[in-house]
């Protein structure tokens, strides 16, 4: 190590310089990682692929996209239509939001199995919170851009959200429309925004890796790497898998696109945006629909986007609202039990908030809705006192294998 | 330890698929409302391997001509579009100048001009507005996305074409408007649009309502999703490759952990 590792004089002589191959040595290829994360440590990287997939996407679409009322629905079809191979990159931008919240999705219930956001790593939940928030933002603005009729309505009924503040709400309506009504200023900053934000993204995801690599990946069994014999290098062992994981991801992505593009999206969208004419149901995209179904199943409308808002806000104090210091789900029988309710439940939100707000749909939203709060404010800070945890192995290492084989390992690659 | 969360996983990648599931359910379905049910046809451009009938959509682009056209528009479509359904250049040309367009002259004036394979589809009215007034305050929507804007688009059209039936007693039809079984709210304002021989076929296919429906929708899907055939070929391709990448990586990881996992 004392000697410079890199072979190559350029590399080295920059590196001298300006550390930046030294820092990817560091945290890409020998960053000590636990050896016995499972898949559900994947969707990490698959997000970050994500990301980058809708970044790249996006500014290709946005060379061809016109923002304007009279242009922006012509604009995208032509996309589709003429500009070469524009379906394609249009498509893959169109499916890649859902699949970037499916990632996202199970990457957020994997870090509420497995205790992820527990002491030491508290930012790092929170700054994946934000990322979700923002997120969020994006992919609203997004689905306004070309201008269909789901675009239209549902940028008026999420913007319309922020009459219900007191006093101040139709003036924040008013100042957020650019105009007295969803228009082309309207149209013209959610533009603008869509196309900032993800790069703030971006930034939150580089301060969330930062948080990350300070203490490491938790894992499967939630205890705390003792030493060396608990970790391997990042490469190649996790390299490869990311990369085995992103081939089955992809397949799924590319499935979608190539064969089922429209699946996720809503027929009313090829319709161009009609300000006179109100679509039956209006209902957001699928990634939305649990927190649309809070959002109605609150009889009241402030009510409602409080809660709607709550519903994001309890994760930001998940860290402090879970009392048990006990990471992994595998050791704490009753959680377990409450966190497959929780997932239920939250689908089961998803499917009420695409079903009319009428009869048997609203009282289940609503039982849902006050299941979604007791698990976070009730259940996370009470059942440490009733809930008798299962012993913890002494570390990674010894309940699976013993050492050697991993310092072996770590040997074999130190000699290269 | 491997072993209970290998179970574990397996475990759970039967929950995540049956959320996947009940979540398509759920995005299926939200046409909600009153659920009509149209008969499912066998139609040769749906599945992953499915192409569009040629002979078919020219068919259909003669109904379209010859009934539809007079009302709806298809203004998002180009004559040149047209070579992709089988036809050639002269065609194209000859199909495009039985229609014309505006333009302005180098005197200033608007004049009026034959349509060039380079032009969209005219529209039979100069602007929304017209179209209502033509047709007792209905709008006859523009068929370009006809079949990607309506749930199960192909099989809702080809039902609504041949929905038209005697509406039953207690139904009261008003003026202008007519009874159709397939369209929500059975109150339609387009008359019904197809009967026995309505146009005559030049490749001597009988020409009934239910024939001239399918060949029309074929058209339509056609319209509305111009790459469906592109996109399905290369997608089978990308499959392909992607299925060997995803093996090739499962092997170089089985490979590159078995140090690591051997006990």
């Amino acid at each position: 190590m004392s000697k410079s590792k890199f072979k190559n004089p350029v590399v080295k002589w920059i590196d001298h310089r300006l550390p930046v191959f030294s820092f990817m040595d560091h945290e890409l290829n020998h960053y000590p990682t636990p050896k016995n994360l499972n898949y559900f440590w994947n969707f990490g990287s698959l997000a970050g692929f994500a990301l980058v997939t809708m970044i790249v996407t996006g500014i290709v679409l946005s060379m061809n996209y016109t923002a304007h009322v009279d242009y922006a629905f012509d604009s995208v079809e032509r996309i589709m239509r003429d500009v070469n191979h524009g379906w394609l990159i249009r498509y893959i931008h169109m499916n890649g939001a859902s699949f970037f919240f499916i990632v996202v999705y199970i990457h957020i219930f994997r870090g509420l199995y497995y205790g992820s956001y527990k002491a030491p790593r508290e930012l790092l939940w929170i700054l994946g919170v934000l990322i979700l928030l923002l997120m969020m933002a994006t992919a609203f603005m997004g689905y306004v851009l070309p201008w269909g009729q789901m675009s239209f309505w549902g940028a008026t009924v999420i913007t319309n959200l922020f009459s219900a503040i007191p006093l101040v709400g139709e003036s924040i309506v008013t100042w957020l429309w650019g105009g007295f009504s969803v228009d082309n200023s309207t149209l013209n900053r959610f533009f603008s925004l869509h196309f900032v934000l993800p790069f703030v993204i971006v930034g939150v995801v580089i301060l969330h890796l930062v948080a990350l690599h300070r203490f490491g990946s938790n894992n499967p069994i939630g205890i705390d790497v003792k030493g060396t014999q608990d970790t391997i290098p990042f490469s190649p062992y996790y390299t490869i898998k990311d990369l085995f994981g992103l081939s089955v991801f992809l397949s799924f992505f590319a499935a979608a696109v190539f064969f089922f593009p429209n699946f996720m999206g809503h027929p009313d969208n090829y319709i161009e945006a009609n300000p006179m004419v109100t679509p039956a149901h209006i209902v957001p995209e699928w990634y939305f629909l649990p927190f649309y179904a809070i959002l109605r199943a609150i009889p009241d409308k402030l009510g409602g986007v409080l809660f709607m808002f709550g519903a994001i806000a309890v994760l930001f104090i998940l860290p402090w609202l879970d009392r048990s210091s006990v990471r992994s789900s595998q050791f704490r029988p009753i959680y377990k039990i409450f966190f497959w309710i929780l997932l239920f439940d939250c689908i089961l939100l998803g499917y009420l908030g695409a079903m009319p707000a009428e009869g048997i749909y609203v009282i289940l939203s609503r039982i849902a809705t006050a299941y979604y709060f007791f698990h976070f404010l009730i259940l996370f800070p009470l059942l440490p006192y009733i809930e008798k945890t299962k012993p913890l192995p002494i570390s990674i290492s010894e309940p699976i294998l013993g050492g050697a084989a991993t310092a072996s390992a770590f040997a074999t690659r130190e000699k290269k | 330890m491997i072993k209970c969360s290998s179970k574990f996983f397996s475990n759970n990648i039967l929950k995540l698929i049956l959320s996947l599931v009940i979540i398509s359910i759920s995005s299926v379905s939200f046409g909600a409302g009153e659920k009509i049910n149209y008969p499912q046809l066998n139609w040769s451009f749906s599945g992953i391997l499915g192409t569009f009938d040629r002979a078919s959509q020219q068919r259909g682009l003669q109904v379209y001509k010859e009934v539809c056209s007079g009302c709806h528009g298809m203004r998002l479509l180009a004559y040149r579009n047209l070579k992709s359904i089988g036809y050639n250049e002269d065609e194209i040309k000859a199909f495009a100048s039985e229609n014309s367009v505006n333009t302005i002259n180098d005197d200033g004036e608007v004049v009026e001009r034959p349509a060039r394979p380079s032009d969209k589809f005219v529209s039979p009215y100069p602007n929304d507005k017209a179209a209502r007034a033509a047709n007792g305050g209905a709008y006859p929507p523009d068929l370009s996305l006809i079949i990607k804007a309506r749930p199960d688009g192909a099989n809702y059209l080809h039902a609504l074409l041949t929905g038209y039936v005697d509406a039953p007693s207690d139904q009261k039809v008003p003026d202008g408007m007519y009874y159709n079984k397939y369209y929500s709210g059975n109150l339609i304002g387009m008359p019904q649009p197809l009967y026995e021989d309505g146009v005559e076929y030049a490749d001597g296919t009988k020409a009934t309502p239910h024939q001239m429906a399918k060949d029309v929708t074929a058209f339509l899907a056609w319209a509305s999703e111009p790459e469906m055939e592109d996109r399905k070929r290369l997608g089978i391709s990308v499959m392909l490759f992607l299925l060997l990448l995803t093996a090739l990586t499962y092997f170089s990881m089985k490979q590159i952990w078995a140090p690591i996992k051997k006990q």
